[in-house]
């Protein structure tokens, strides 16, 4: 045998073994009955014309590779932003086992939900006994001060109703009466993991501030939306509110739980915005969205309690985050204090030193809504010009706006906006109208390889590299480090044109 | 919000609940109230009296052509029938596929997102048949119906229906804010169905509202594809329907939880009032009648 316990081989040296060669092409020509390889190569070369590119775009009834996720998984990530709070999705055990991975991986971090484990007697009957007896095991198990409650397609399918369900749980003694079970309808059929953030939130938040008298105050609220930077983009947040003395609360603030130390202590639940905070943020004075698409029934709440609100689209770069902070200062009385200022200086000081490495660059973007368009806004500001803007989840009006914002820049002029198109379809977009670089999410590895387009990965889910999330996006930091990943990738790639001594190396330089 | 209400009719299925539901409204309308109709079943034939036309396009069959429910606008599938009523049908899969429950669901939802219950006085809800699965009880969970009005005759099955509807209502109102309003029946001049009636409602611990006295004009306005209040509006029958559209009117609020009854109760009532025989009567009947036959055959 190839692998021996002296010389340990990984996948994917091990497969690459005589043996295992022999036994895969055995396997090719006894069973796979491929095409020739002629045959193949010429299909290949054809999903790359003009010709394809329109029998694509003609596409109804089929979606390949969609950039989006289903409405549970963003009500699970939303309920791990609230303090000792467990998500309970009602519904079948696989959906939840997904939710779960997809997070871990990319967060590197263990996810804890619970679901009511719905089999084909509960797709008959009603879940209502699952969800009774799921409460009960989930408050006695795992000790929740909270549980969020959000439903798979199975449950909605066949008209599972939480809030009579909810109500007679606590009847039948599930769970306290007194105890919190906020809960949110997520049909994975209909919008995509931001409607479900936001369904979850508005849920929580309707619930926690049900027969509250509104003390109003003078906080501010901060929806941060869903966000794979969170980690690193909340504690962000919280610095620059932190520098301008502003008083907040960030609704909700996963940053914790999907960040925990190694110290011997596992942590089911950490940090968080807490029951408390959650119910006194009915007083603030004010709500802001940093993802218009991820809350759009949470603002409407807010507003409806008096809240003065305002929503952004995921601000990266100078002037993105300039209006989020002006407009912090001008609803709390506070100024911009003189280390943020520095810190913009820092940035626009950075964006000029590279000015003549970014300059004119082309790239694709892909990803949620609010991501595409701060992005592409960035973009434009370091002069690179946005091509393709591609978001599954996206809608016409989100296109229509997108295109009004890119029409402000010289550099955004030749931008294309693709409202609920797939990946499958910029690979086509890629082929015909190339792009000097992709930005999207592991996912787009297929099409690095495909189309030969360097990826960045700068938005969820990013499985195959460590740690980024860490590191903030949003703010005058997060821009700089944005800045520095997407110049690396170009600084790479130079050296990379000019790496054979005597052949091509003749600007293969020192300084660049 | 303030101010809505929000009712649904219920019953078994071709017991005229379509039928009195339209010509209740007209009433309701004819009082100046603003109505909503949104009909919950496949068949799309809630509103066909008040807009004087075969079934409109629904909800999901526009979805379905649009590609999703995301792409549909509200003036694709709100038509504007007799007295101003807003008239919204959610339709359906054809029988025997797909999942209409869903349906109903989906619907609702799209009608409350787009705004299309504001402004109105009044959002009714006509539903099919029985409650066979969650999707049909949508209009029962919490914000949604405050009452439930059933429509039923002196019939067995109509009966059955009546009690398996209360039992739908008690899971929703022990907890939220759901009531049982009252029974409507539609009379098919059985014996002593008004007696029937009034027993059924006290056994469900409600009222018969109304009790509406069998006449021809209604299948002829109905032919029409009107209400009798449109098609004879000094008809006898015009004025049962703008009496049920009053006390409905004036009911709200006066809701009950039901106590729906055991099958073996229901049953002991049905013989009670000679609708149902007991086992042995019937084997007695049935052997009458074949001996009956029999003697026929020899002689």
């Amino acid at each position: 045998m190839p692998q021996s316990i002296e010389q340990v081989k990984d996948h994917a040296e091990l497969f690459r073994e005589p043996e295992y060669q022999e036994m895969l092409r055995e396997k090719r020509e006894q069973f796979e009955c491929l095409h020739s390889p002629e045959r193949v190569k010429e299909i290949a070369e054809w999903t790359k014309s003009q010709e394809y590119r329109e029998k694509n775009f003609a596409r109804e009834g089929l979606t390949i590779n969609p950039a989006k996720a289903c409405q549970p998984l963003g009500a699970v990530f939303c309920a791990a932003g609230f303090a000792d709070t467990l998500s309970f999705v009602h519904g079948s055990q696989g959906c939840v086992a997904y939710y779960r991975s997809h997070l871990s991986r990319h967060f590197k971090e263990p996810a804890s939900a619970v679901s009511s484990s719905m089999t084909e007697d509960a797709a008959v009957f009603g879940g209502l006994s699952n969800l009774v007896d799921g409460l009960a095991n989930a408050y006695a198990l795992y000790e929740p001060k909270m549980i969020a409650v959000s439903t798979t397609c199975m449950a909605e399918v066949i008209g599972d109703d939480l809030h009579a369900f909810i109500g007679n749980a606590k009847e039948q003694g599930s769970v306290p009466k007194d105890f919190d079970v906020p809960f949110a309808h997520t049909p994975a059929f209909h919008g995509s993991h931001v409607n479900g953030y936001d369904n979850m939130l508005e849920g929580i938040l309707s619930h926690l501030w049900q027969g509250r008298e509104r003390t109003p105050g003078e906080s501010i609220n901060i929806i941060p939306g869903f966000d794979g930077y969170c980690v690193g983009n909340n504690r962000e947040l919280k610095r620059m509110l932190d520098l301008m003395g502003v008083a907040h609360t960030i609704l909700p603030d996963p940053s914790d739980v999907y960040d925990t130390p190694s110290d011997g202590q596992f942590r089911m639940y950490d940090g968080g915005t807490s029951i408390e905070a959650g119910k006194a943020a009915q007083d603030a004075k004010a709500t802001l969205s940093l993802q218009e698409y991820c809350s759009k029934k949470s603002l409407q709440l807010a507003k409806a309690q008096g809240h003065e609100v305002a929503s952004f689209h995921y601000p990266l770069g100078v002037g993105a985050t300039d209006e989020f902070l002006t407009k912090v200062s001008e609803l709390t009385g506070r100024p911009i204090p003189e280390a943020l200022l520095k810190e913009r200086g820092r940035l626009v000081d950075a964006l000029a030193d590279s000015m003549s490495i970014v300059h004119g660059k082309t790239f694709a973007v892909y990803g949620d809504p609010d991501f595409v368009t701060g992005m592409a806004r960035f973009l434009t500001e370091m002069g690179a010009e946005p091509r393709h803007l591609l978001a599954t989840n996206g809608t016409k009006p989100w296109a229509k706006k997108l295109r009004t914002t890119l029409e402000a820049s010289p550099y955004g002029a030749g931008g294309q906006v693709w409202p609920g198109a797939d990946l499958w379809h910029l690979r086509s977009l890629l082929f015909t109208e190339p792009a000097d670089f992709l930005i999207g999410n592991s996912h787009g590895k297929y099409l690095e390889r495909d189309t030969g387009t360097p990826l960045i990965r700068l938005t969820f889910p990013i499985f195959d590299r460590h740690h980024h999330h860490r590191f903030p996006t949003w703010g005058y930091q997060g821009g700089l480090h944005v800045l520095v990943r997407i110049l690396d990738k170009i600084l790479d790639g130079l050296d990379a044109a000019s790496d054979q001594a005597g052949v091509n190396d003749i600007s293969f330089d020192l300084t660049r | 919000m303030s101010g809505l209400r929000q009712i649904a009719f219920y019953g078994k299925g071709g017991i005229g609940k379509s039928t009195t539901s339209q010509n209740t409204i007209a009433g309701l309308a004819e009082m100046g109230q603003k109505v909503l109709i949104v009909g919950c079943d496949p068949k799309a034939d809630s509103t066909r009296l008040i807009l004087n036309a075969k079934a409109q396009q629904t909800v999901l069959q526009m979805a379905a052509d649009a590609g999703s429910v995301e792409d549909l606008e509200l003036e694709d599938v709100l038509r504007i029938g007799q007295g101003g009523v807003n008239c919204v049908e959610s339709g359906g899969p054809e029988p025997g596929v797909g999942c209409a429950g869903r349906g109903v669901i989906t619907s609702i939802n799209f009608l409350e997102e787009n705004g299309a219950y504001e402004g109105m006085d009044y959002v009714v809800y006509d539903v099919l048949g029985d409650v066979v699965c969650g999707g049909f009880a949508m209009p029962i969970r919490e914000n949604k119906a405050q009452e439930i009005y059933i429509v039923m005759s002196g019939e067995m099955m109509a009966l059955y229906a009546c009690n398996n509807i209360s039992k739908g209502i008690l899971k929703y109102a022990k907890t939220g804010g759901v009531r049982l309003g009252g029974l409507i029946c539609n009379s098919r001049q059985t014996d002593q169905e008004y007696e029937l009636a009034e027993a059924m409602a006290g056994k469900l611990g409600t009222k018969l509202i109304h009790f509406i006295p069998r006449d021809n004009i209604v299948q002829h306005a109905e032919l029409r594809r009107m209400t009798v209040i449109q098609y004879k509006p000094d008809a006898k029958q015009a004025d049962e329907y703008r009496a049920l559209a009053r006390k409905i009117h004036e009911n709200s609020g006066k809701g009950v939880i039901p106590t729906p009854v055991s099958m073996d109760e229901l049953e002991d009532m049905l013989m009670e009032f000679g609708i149902l025989k007991s086992d042995e009567d019937m084997i007695a009947e049935l052997e009458a009648k074949e001996a009956a036959a029999r003697e026929a055959v020899s002689a």
